[in-house]
């Protein structure tokens, strides 16, 4: 807060409690809307609704570290040691999310080539009784 | 001579310190870095409740899931985990104010806005404890068992005259002491309980074996009211009832659109484990921080920090760990109840 009198910081805060506020109420009006709770028969696609709370959810976080956290009046330098490394968080979540779904995937064709063998099974027992 | 000593006093100049690049204490960079690896090990958390749910077909939804708050009320999606997000900025905005106070070495002001700010804590980790109770004690979500799941295919649920004449067999429930249950229902007249003891029986299919991958339910909610002859669609959100009287998931038979007959599977078991893991840790984090807030505000009452003449330093920090307790929920909201 080293740019900011003490009126400034108070007024700040003030603010701070509103917006999270809002932003945090957009949030569950988006997820409820979306959901079909609030409006009969009336939906939101997907690809509408997640970018949106991940959106609001980002400033949140932005508003936090920034203000609450007083990072934006810090030091580039300290600035930058801190946000840097988490961008490596980027290709964490595209890689696991990636593998999760191969994961799926893959249990989708062991479960689909279990159905198949325990199609195949009963014939071959019959000739195995035959012989 | 003259160079030598100039020499020294450089190397003085460089690894005396004295200078600092970022312009921070060395508490305070370093309870950044600290927050830095938390951020990490949530991050890692968080990132594998993804995976694990890309890799599943069906995963319950989280506004049929969180949709009970306390005094009873039902069918309120997410409005109870708002409240408790609303508790938790609330606690972050006192905290800013707690700084600022201490920025102004006006010690009552920081005691005032540090004890509004355990109230906060206090008021969250009270909320946590009675969702977690309602979860694992009342509607059944233990750490191996999710009775949260979706339905693959449209259908209908089945009375007991329908499973009987579908050439199922009847089978009481098997109840342990349950005398005493009926004494309890007989002495209190609980309707509840009697309720769930007139549901105390089940299905199975002739001539198969009890155990409880066979047992076929009759449809009814944790009220005890009887919910066959209900159709749903692929996508709904179903709850296995837990039934307290008889400790038994009550799996309930339907009937598909082609006239197969089957019951309601359990959800992706990695749903309680990741939720009570996940939020745990963070409400282990919320549990810690209010020890530190009460330290640091009794530090504060004594009068230690007005003879530091720092700007009350330590509450600063504090006041770090305390906000990035609140952004850690920020994410934690977003990815188990928005999401």
């Amino acid at each position: 807060m080293a740019h900011l009198t003490y009126e400034e910081g108070k007024k700040l805060a003030m603010k701070g409690l509103g917006i999270l506020a809002v932003v945090t109420l957009a949030e569950v009006f988006i997820a409820l809307i979306g959901n079909g709770h609030l409006i009969e028969g009336f939906r939101l696609a997907r690809w509408v609704m997640y970018p949106a709370m991940i959106l609001l959810s980002m400033y949140k976080a932005y508003f936090i570290i920034y203000n609450f956290m007083h990072l934006g009046f810090e030091v580039k330098s300290l600035r930058l040691s801190v946000l840097l490394p988490t961008t490596l968080l980027i290709w964490a979540i595209i890689a696991f999310l990636q593998e999760g779904y191969t994961w799926g995937e893959r249990r989708h064709d062991l479960n689909k080539e279990k159905i198949e063998m325990s199609r195949q099974a009963p014939p071959q027992s019959e000739g195995a009784v035959h012989e | 001579m003259a160079t030598d000593s100039a020499m020294a006093n450089t190397q003085e100049n460089l690894w005396e310190g004295g200078k600092s690049p970022f312009k921070a204490s060395y508490g305070k960079l370093m309870m950044w870095y600290f927050l830095l690896s938390d951020a990490f090990t949530f991050a890692g958390f968080l990132i594998a409740y993804g995976a694990l749910r890309f890799s599943s077909d069906i995963w319950p939804t989280p506004d049929f899931v969180f949709s009970t708050a306390p005094f009873g009320i039902e069918h309120a999606p997410l409005i109870f985990v708002t409240f408790m997000t609303f508790v938790l900025i609330a606690s972050s905005v006192t905290m800013v104010r707690a700084v600022q106070e201490g920025q102004q070495e006006n010690k009552n002001g920081v005691v005032f806005w540090l004890f509004m700010t355990i109230l906060g804590g206090l008021t969250f980790l009270g909320s946590q404890a009675w969702e977690w109770t309602n979860l694992i004690a009342h509607e059944g979500v233990t750490v191996t068992t999710n009775p949260f799941s979706r339905h693959t295919d449209a259908g209908v649920y089945l009375s007991g005259e329908e499973l009987l004449a579908a050439g199922f067999v009847e089978v009481p429930v098997a109840m342990h002491g349950a005398e005493h249950h009926g004494e309890a229902v007989a002495e209190h007249g609980d309707e509840h309980a009697a309720a769930e003891a007139a549901s105390a029986v089940y299905y199975l299919p002739k001539g198969a074996a009890d155990i409880p991958e066979n047992r076929y339910f009759v449809k009814a909610n944790h009220h005890g009211e009887v919910l066959a002859g209900e159709a749903f669609e692929p996508g709904d959100n179903y709850l296995i009832t837990y039934n307290h009287a008889t400790h038994l998931y009550e799996t309930s038979a339907y009937k598909t659109a082609d006239g197969s007959i089957k019951k309601e599977a359990f959800g992706p078991k990695t749903f309680g484990a990741l939720f009570f893991f996940i939020t745990g840790f963070h409400g282990f984090h919320v549990f810690s921080g209010v020890l530190f807030l009460l330290i640091i505000a009794i530090n504060a009452m004594s009068g230690l920090y007005v003879e530091r003449r720092n700007g009350y330093e330590m509450v600063e920090k504090v006041g770090l760990y305390w906000h990035f307790v609140d952004l850690v929920w920020v994410f934690v909201f977003l990815v188990f109840y928005l999401l």
